[in-house]
């Protein structure tokens, strides 16, 4: 049986959509990364699938998906950094607490 | 392959010639001369700059494509890049006091590496033509840029400001590159040349309609324009004021232009279908909602914060124009915008400096104290309303008449809100003014000498607001540039 792109569409837009509602209603600054992280798999398996079943004959989405997982990585370990020093000054990784500056 | 192509990227290669000398500096000069780091690291740039803009005047280079297609260099691109420049090492003079003090003894190099890296990436970013070397381009402008956010360790509103800031450009790097997946589908290619060929021919369907929403979306958080604005007045307020002054200007000019580049030579054939109506409502709330949420700020960065984004509003103008004259205007607005943003964050700098204060109720009776400062900050305000003789008037003046090019109706509703919204931003502009010299209150911040580098670089940034509107080989140059700019044949309506 032939699998067509639709079936790996699918759970890559479910993946894409858990990210978003993640990030917008999660409170845990390492829980919204794990959502940004998610958005973020689920656009380099766009690539990847748009790349096999549109466009076998080159391999540009993949070489996309590969610069794109490095990026990632990278965004993430500023990002954890950046929490770490944040528990070290308020002992807490709840967004909520982050309100000091507003309008 | 043919390793002379690295000679087309003269400027990136000067810029890391820049970085290197700076890392080397840092790493290996004896301790007690590292206090020269940061003027060390401004004169480097300052020679960078003046070659640049030498190179751009003498010699006539045209365009060359480079790297299989994925990189170009133009003179106007070369232009862009010069303006960048000059905004950086007015920023490095401005930080030397700062970068010099006790608390940043052990962290003076990383400023500087980290901000070159994030030059960097804007370079690639402005001369990319494939998507995946401008998401590298745009990764390593904003990712630096949030460490650099998070620099003042004592404080604790810088964490907050980073965390606000690095969740917000992973988040909206997300959406673009989600956009990008969309736009792959569609035309097959990520070389900006293929994809707007295969837009041209196909027809409009939802999925690209949602594409370049994602895409405009996405470079929309950098350039924080309404509604994706959210992030900007924290992370303004949170950041070093060094830091603060280079994310409102450089990386917002270079963003901007990245932004016309792409719009223009990958979705250039959709501009009246699909994007300029999007664009055409950005545009419109951020100038209004930027200028109303600015009057009641009480805090000068936020302050300058929500300006930065009404500002982004008039700068976006430039693109709806969509035409050569509307580009070097907007060049041009980014000139005159670094300067005169430029100016007033170099007095907030000084202050904050001197004193510590950054309230707009400390800032009360200032002429008293500080009159030069005072005035200053007076006249960079001027030029960031837009009040004739400065600079500001000129570039706002050009810029409309950029995007009255367009002679719709549609445009002309569009500049005439500009127009009302530059009066209201005239109201809270002159309420910094009002407070400084009209006020009779006793001042908190006692008189002090500013240090010979913030002098220097209010110099500069006072130089450019009083004379860059009257000198016009400035902007008539950018005219020519963009006219004869292999950019300028994509403006199809």
């Amino acid at each position: 049986m032939e699998i067509k792109a639709i079936y790996y569409l699918i759970p890559s837009l479910i993946m894409f959509c858990c990210g978003l509602y993640g990030f917008l209603t999660r409170r845990n600054m390492i829980a919204m990364l794990i959502s940004l992280e998610l958005m973020l798999n689920a656009v380099d398996m766009n690539f990847v699938i748009f790349n096999r079943f549109l466009f076998p004959e080159q391999l540009e989405g993949m070489m996309f998906t590969l610069f794109a997982i490095a990026i990632a990585a990278a965004e993430t370990a500023v990002a954890i950094a950046i929490i770490i020093n944040v528990y070290r000054s308020v002992n807490q990784v709840d967004v909520r607490t982050l309100n000091q500056m507003k309008f | 392959m043919d390793y002379s192509q690295f000679l087309a990227m003269k400027q990136e290669i000067g810029l890391l010639v820049v970085f290197l000398l700076v890392f080397l500096y840092d790493t290996f000069m004896p301790r007690s001369t590292q206090k020269g780091l940061p003027a060390f690291a401004s004169i480097a740039m300052l020679l960078l700059t003046v070659a640049g803009c030498l190179g751009c005047c003498l010699c006539s280079c045209s365009d060359v494509v480079a790297f299989g297609g994925m990189y170009e260099t133009s003179p106007v691109i070369s232009a862009i890049k010069n303006i960048l420049n000059i905004g950086v090492v007015i920023v490095l003079i401005q930080s030397i006091k700062w970068a010099n003090g006790e608390f940043m003894t052990m962290r003076r190099g990383e400023f500087y590496e980290l901000l070159l890296v994030t030059l960097f990436g804007m370079y690639l970013m402005i001369s990319a033509r494939h998507f995946l070397v401008f998401v590298i381009g745009l990764e390593s402008a904003s990712l630096p840029l949030a460490a650099m956010v998070a620099f003042d360790k004592n404080r604790y509103e810088s964490h907050e400001a980073a965390v606000k800031y690095i969740l917000t450009a992973v988040f909206s790097s997300a959406i673009f590159m989600m956009g990008l997946s969309f736009v792959y589908a569609l035309a097959g290619s990520l070389y900006f040349e293929n994809i707007y060929g295969a837009l041209f021919v196909s027809s409009t369907s939802t999925m690209l309609v949602i594409a370049i929403a994602f895409v405009i979306a996405g470079i929309g958080f950098k350039l924080s324009l309404v509604p994706f604005h959210l992030w900007t007045a924290d992370v303004y307020q949170g950041a070093p004021t060094s830091v603060t002054s280079y994310l409102s200007v450089i990386s917002k000019g270079a963003t901007a232009f990245a932004f016309l580049v792409v719009m223009a030579q990958v979705f250039g054939s959709l501009y009246a279908q699909v994007w300029e109506w999007m664009l055409y409502a950005l545009i419109i709330l951020t100038i209004t909602v930027g200028n109303l949420f600015a009057i009641r700020q009480r805090n000068m960065k936020r302050f300058l914060a929500f300006s930065s984004i009404s500002q982004a509003g008039y700068i976006m103008l430039g693109v709806i124009a969509y035409n050569t004259l509307g580009m070097a205007a907007m060049m041009f607005y980014i000139l005159v915008y670094i300067f005169s943003n430029l100016g007033a964050f170099g007095v907030i700098g000084a202050i904050e400096n001197a004193s510590g204060k950054v309230s707009m109720d400390d800032y009360r009776g200032l002429y008293k104290t500080n009159p030069r400062l005072a005035f200053t900050m007076m006249l960079a305000m001027f030029s960031l309303a837009g009040i004739p003789p400065f600079a500001g008037f000129f570039s706002k003046f050009f810029i409309f008449t950029g995007a009255l090019q367009g002679a719709s109706v549609a445009i002309y509703v569009l500049v005439l809100i500009a127009l009302i919204n530059t009066i209201v931003s005239l109201y809270y502009y002159l309420l910094v003014v009002k407070a400084m010299f009209i006020s009779d209150d006793e001042c908190v911040i006692a008189p002090f000498r500013s240090s010979c580098s913030e002098r220097l670089g209010m110099w500069i940034a006072l130089f450019g607001i009083m004379f860059l509107g009257l000198l016009s080989p400035v902007y008539d140059s950018l005219i020519d540039l963009s006219s004869l700019s292999s950019i300028g044949m994509y403006f199809i309506r």
